[in-house]
């Protein structure tokens, strides 16, 4: 809990912040990516870093995904832990050979004799409108891929500790930032992710999940904007007598199953909430990980409040008609009790 | 290759019919984006591009198009669709998000598809180049009459999928043209900073086609380089590579700050508006009276009043029509 005259940052500027601070004691470090220079970021996320570390170091690139990022990729190999941006997410379709096949695998490919120590942030998330090519989270799809480890804050502390970490892991992280929690001029910010930041650097452990709220009727497992959904219909779902447990992900890859499951086989129920696309994703794998491990601590099926399966529409009735919210995790667990 | 008489008429309403457009769509956007920003909210929610200044590019270009043509757009369509004679009323819709929209508000501002005209958009910098030329191939395969034109920003020719669209429609000889609309911004980056060389015209050379930039934003200029490239395509010579030089008027998006452009650039570029420089020309030429003249922007006002109205007054979707047309039917 933040207390009155604690500092309180955006996850935009806690993530300058660990930038910044880890630039200032590790010259490897850089930074690559489209408008991340004297813009600051198009999501603030690097605002400051050229005026203090100069444009060697903090480099606005051409519209060229596949080549700053295979380049990060070989600055990587060879001594320097670069820290890109991918603009949105969406935007893999250009360059995901570079993430997929160079970044996530070279390590396994050379039997570990080369280290790929890099960080390709990219924001996810829509809700505003942005429509299918600027909207998505893809998240099952970056975590259904091994070589990368994936982690997505959900309030500012865990961003910058999970910045710190990512960038002293010596394996590639894929940090996924949600635009709705980032808290940047152009777009409202839910209020829950701007939370109190300690000043000093500091890690946040990758690999593992947090409850962020106690309860004994149900688990509710998200990620992101997710879990700020979670935790509003846990206060619902308070109001009516049901005690919600609310687990964090903060990172997707590794999955800290161990966590998720303990949760379970206190609540016996389980809801999982993710933004991105329903089928073959998040949702599925977290159930998988409970049932598959001991069915018989479930007494109720599963349910999941996800993104259907449809590329995300423009128009803002049928955006929101898809999007998960706090209404449709309390009417998940009105009929996993009525059935 | 100079415009006729009704072509300069065209070109011209044109261009305005297209400012108007924006002017209208800029101040709406703003309706409950006040006095907090917040791009999710008001009746035109998300990203808005504005093509503010770029009008003689489109109009240059699509004057020497007909409905049958193929045109690929970016994240910046307006004054593309415009100029190839997209559906305006609809146009309006979709980017209002109702059910009268081309897509039915699926796609907003930056998809905008309308088959009637053989237009279509993509988000994503330089990939409308491989559906032209996909585009291209398919006439050339059915022996269809047809050119294919790809809009793209100078940003987009540092992606790889433009390159290899390039040597594709190079290598198979196809009536292609990719037309650059050097705004010399890519949001924030400026063109000397992100392409190592000056004119894109140079990269021509890369693909043994013709290459040519122009500079100035003047519709006439662009109407006679595009006149000849798209001549070329339609005689069956292959593709031409087109940058035009133009002015982004407007921010990248709606909501930009601007703080990159240096001090004074941009009003040195409202100096250089292309809307009343070609009113003045046209006077001069002896081409539009005041009275035509008058007459014309009165026309474009009416049209785009009548589109806005048009999309003010249609409903929304259905919420749960976001499910439908995934698959084609
Ligand atoms: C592959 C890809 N990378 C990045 C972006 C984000 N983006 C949107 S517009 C833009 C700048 C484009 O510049 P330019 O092509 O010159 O067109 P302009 O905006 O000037 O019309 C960028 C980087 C994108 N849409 N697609």
């Amino acid at each position: 809990m933040t207390k009155p005259n604690e500092r309180k940052l955006t996850i935009a500027r806690s993530m300058a912040e660990a930038i910044a601070q880890e630039m200032r004691i590790d010259p490897s470090v850089f930074v690559m990516g489209e408008d991340i220079g004297p813009l600051g970021g198009v999501y603030g996320n690097t605002r400051g870093l050229i005026e203090e570390f100069g444009d060697e170091r903090i480099r606005d690139t051409p519209i060229s995904e596949t080549a700053f990022i295979s380049a990060a990729v070989g600055a990587a190999q060879d001594g320097m832990r670069p820290v890109v941006e991918l603009m949105f997410v969406d935007f893999f379709g250009v360059c995901f050979d570079a993430i997929y096949n160079l970044m996530a695998k070279n390590t396994y490919f050379s039997g570990g004799s080369f280290k790929v120590p890099m960080v390709l942030m990219t924001s996810t998330g829509g809700g505003y409108s942005d429509a299918g090519q600027h909207s998505q989270c893809v998240y099952g799809t970056f975590a259904h891929l091994p070589g990368m480890k994936v982690v997505a804050p959900s309030n500012a502390y865990d961003a910058k500790g999970l910045m710190t970490a990512a960038m002293r892991d010596d394996s590639p992280v894929v940090y996924m930032f949600h635009k709705g929690l980032q808290g940047m001029g152009w777009l409202g910010t839910e209020a829950g992710a701007t939370v109190h930041v300690p000043e000093e650097s500091y890690t946040v452990e990758i690999g593992k999940a947090k409850v962020v709220r106690q309860g004994k009727d149900v688990t509710i497992v998200s990620l992101g904007m997710g879990v700020h959904n979670a935790l509003k219909a846990a206060k619902t779902l308070e109001s009516q007598g049901v005690s919600a447990e609310v687990v964090d992900l903060v990172s997707l890859v590794p999955l800290d199953r161990e966590t998720i499951r303990a949760s379970v086989a206190k609540t016996g129920r389980l809801i999982v909430v993710d933004e991105d696309y329903m089928s073959y994703g998040v949702s599925g794998e977290i159930i998988a990980s409970v049932t598959e491990h001991d069915i018989s601590v479930l007494k109720a099926a599963p349910k999941r409040v996800a993104f259907p399966d449809v590329p995300i529409p423009f128009a803002r009735v049928m955006e929101q008609y898809c999007l998960p919210n706090p209404d449709k995790i309390v009417a998940a667990w009105d009929q996993m009790k009525a059935a | 290759m100079s415009p006729t008489r009704d072509e300069q008429h065209w070109m011209y309403r044109n261009m305005v019919t297209s400012r108007r457009f924006e002017e209208a769509i800029a101040k709406i956007y703003f309706e409950g984006k006040t006095p907090v920003f917040n791009m999710a909210n008001g009746p035109i929610p998300g990203e808005m591009h504005l093509s503010d200044g770029q009008e003689p590019v489109a109009a240059g270009v699509c004057a020497h198009l007909t409905p049958a043509d193929v045109v690929t757009a970016t994240h910046r369509p307006h004054h593309q669709a415009i100029a190839k004679g997209v559906d305006l009323n609809k146009m309006a819709a979709e980017i209002f998000g109702k059910a009268t929209g081309l897509s039915g508000g699926r796609g907003g501002h930056m998809h905008i598809f309308d088959p009637d005209v053989n237009f279509a958009c993509s988000g994503i910098i330089a990939q409308g180049m491989g559906p032209a030329v996909g585009a291209a191939l398919s006439r050339k395969m059915q022996g269809k009459p047809g050119v294919a034109v790809a809009f793209v920003g100078e940003g987009a020719v540092n992606q790889g999928g433009w390159h290899e669209a390039m040597n594709l429609a190079a290598v198979w000889n196809l009536p292609f043209v990719c037309v650059i609309e050097d705004n010399g911004w890519g949001i924030s980056v400026a063109k000397k900073t992100a392409s190592a060389v000056a004119s894109n015209a140079e990269r021509a050379a890369a693909y043994s086609i013709p290459g040519k930039r122009v500079e100035g934003n003047d519709p006439y200029a662009i109407y006679d380089a595009a006149g000849e490239a798209i001549a070329r395509a339609r005689a069956g010579e292959g593709p031409s590579l087109l940058e035009f030089e133009t002015y982004r008027l407007a921010g990248h998006f709606m909501g930009d700050a601007e703080g990159y452009r240096p001090e004074g650039e941009k009003d040195a570029l409202f100096e250089k508006d292309p809307i009343p420089k070609m009113r003045e020309r046209l006077k001069a030429d002896g081409v539009a009276s005041e009275a035509e003249l008058d007459d014309i922007e009165a026309q474009a006002s009416q049209r785009v009043d009548a589109a806005i109205t048009f999309a003010r007054q249609s409903a929304d979707p259905a919420p749960e029509d976001a499910l439908t047309r995934v698959f084609a039917a």
